[in-house]
């Protein structure tokens, strides 16, 4: 059975056709075939949100979705954050120490900018139920907060 | 995972004929995140998945002329969250569904999926049955409406046929002075599966008699449960301590919990108890003051 088909997805305003097997995940097809491994897998069953991307405006986990699925559509990922410079979240990550370990945070970047397009000046409960689905085990939340915070802040200002 | 042919169909009727066509070997697709975790497993290897997202049908809210609401079955369940007419109508289904996994999974998760799953410990089935909501079936035969009591069979077991597409859900107008309430029982407040889940719907007169209860278990049975017998307790009582507790230990009685890896047999069967006598306090408490019914 060759079920193999031709796509078409926008990723980070680039416009790509990748030939995939139907059983092949979004996450697997950024990774592998468009050498995008910013996108984390953690636990490939939702839980964790390592692999984050935002999905014609939605956040999504990109290991629950069938490539396929998402034909004609278009994804935001980590590596479409910073432009010439870094993000005004991930420079707040750096200053207020968000991350240790590293994995799990192009996920929160991601859920993080979700959440600071549709409310730009959340409160701290806001901030935690936006970012929810991702999990971290190294830094404890509390610095992921305040950066968090802060970038809203900073955003807010440059605006 | 297993490779598989894929199909995206545009309509109902052509879903319904390719589900027909392969017969055992197909499995539709609705968000995917219980099916795609099962097939990643193996517990569930088709050859053929029928995904139904790109069915435009089957997605929408909208109103009826009887004044109930339906609304399509593929509809991300975070539509529903952030609808205006579904947050005021619906307030405890909105809660429900704001118990399920985190945005991220309710951007892709589908009403009509978890119902269709069936697990025992979905979080929003407890909440329609005490909206008494319905669902629309259809598949070759044509369609028909069935209640969604008589839609659990068993765990991951429903009346759903093979080759049917459940495709929409209808929830009838709320009452006035009603008031309902859902309280999932967890150890994390986001991502994470109920060791009990309560849910209760309560219509008060104006001197706060009950007029109708009506209280669904989740996660101590091997379906969604109504409590028949805690919810005729009620009816047409005050809600004094002594008749909350009779209830709640009418609940308790009603539930069929096993124990797991999440709690104990024990463990689960009194908090039955505990948390239905809350559920119907905080549901009335809803209906008296007119703001969640």
């Amino acid at each position: 059975m060759d079920a193999k088909r031709w796509i078409q997805l926008t990723v980070n305003g680039e416009e790509h056709e990748v030939y995939v097997e139907p059983r092949r995940r979004l996450l697997d097809v950024l990774r592998e075939d468009l050498g995008l491994t910013g996108t984390k897998e953690g636990c490939g069953t939702g839980d964790c949100g390592a692999c984050t991307v935002i999905l014609d405006g939605r956040l999504v986990n990109a290991c629950l979705v069938f490539a396929i699925s998402a034909n004609g559509k278009s994804v935001e990922t980590v590596e479409g954050l910073a432009t010439d410079h870094l993000h005004p979240i991930q420079e707040a990550f750096i200053q207020h120490g968000g991350l240790q370990c590293g994995i799990c945070t192009p996920g929160f970047l991601m859920s993080a900018k979700h959440l600071l397009n549709s409310n730009p000046n959340p409160t701290l409960d806001e901030v935690r139920f936006g970012l929810a689905g991702n999990l971290c085990r190294c830094t404890g939340y509390t610095k992921i907060y305040e950066a968090v915070l802060a970038a809203a802040k900073n955003m807010r200002e440059e605006t | 995972m297993k490779n598989f042919e894929y199909f995206a169909p545009e309509t109902t009727e052509e879903a319904i004929r390719l589900l027909d066509e392969h017969g055992e070997a197909a499995k539709p697709l609705a968000g995917g995140t219980d099916l795609l975790i099962f097939m990643r497993d193996q517990k569930i290897t088709p050859d053929v998945i029928v995904d139904l997202k790109g069915i435009n049908a089957l997605s929408g809210i909208e109103e009826l002329p009887d004044g109930s609401v339906q609304f399509g079955s593929l509809t991300p369940m975070q539509d529903l969250a952030v609808h205006p007419m579904m947050r005021e109508r619906y307030p405890h289904f909105i809660s429900s569904i704001r118990e399920v996994g985190s945005i991220q999974v309710r951007n892709l998760a589908t009403v009509g999926g978890n119902i269709c799953n069936a697990s025992p410990a979905a979080d929003t089935p407890p909440t329609l049955l005490t909206l008494n909501a319905q669902v629309r079936l259809a598949g070759p035969r044509g369609e028909r409406v069935i209640p969604l009591r008589e839609f659990f069979v068993g765990p991951g077991q429903t009346a759903l046929e093979r080759d049917e597409v459940l495709t929409h859900v209808i929830l009838p107008s709320p009452q006035p002075r009603s008031g309902g309430c859902y309280i999932k029982l967890a150890n994390r407040q986001a991502m994470d599966i109920a060791f009990v889940g309560v849910s209760s719907y309560v219509v008060l007169d104006e001197d706060h008699t009950v007029v109708d209860a009506r209280i669904a278990l989740g996660a101590v049975a091997p379906t969604p449960l109504r409590v028949d017998a805690a919810e005729t307790i009620l009816q047409g009582q005050q809600l004094t301590k002594e008749v909350l507790s009779e209830a709640g230990e009418a609940a308790e009685a009603a539930s069929r919990p096993i124990t797991d890896h999440r709690a104990s047999v024990e463990y689960r069967r009194m908090m039955v108890k505990v948390l239905t006598r809350r559920a119907v306090l905080r549901a009335a408490e809803k209906a008296r003051n007119g703001n969640g019914r």
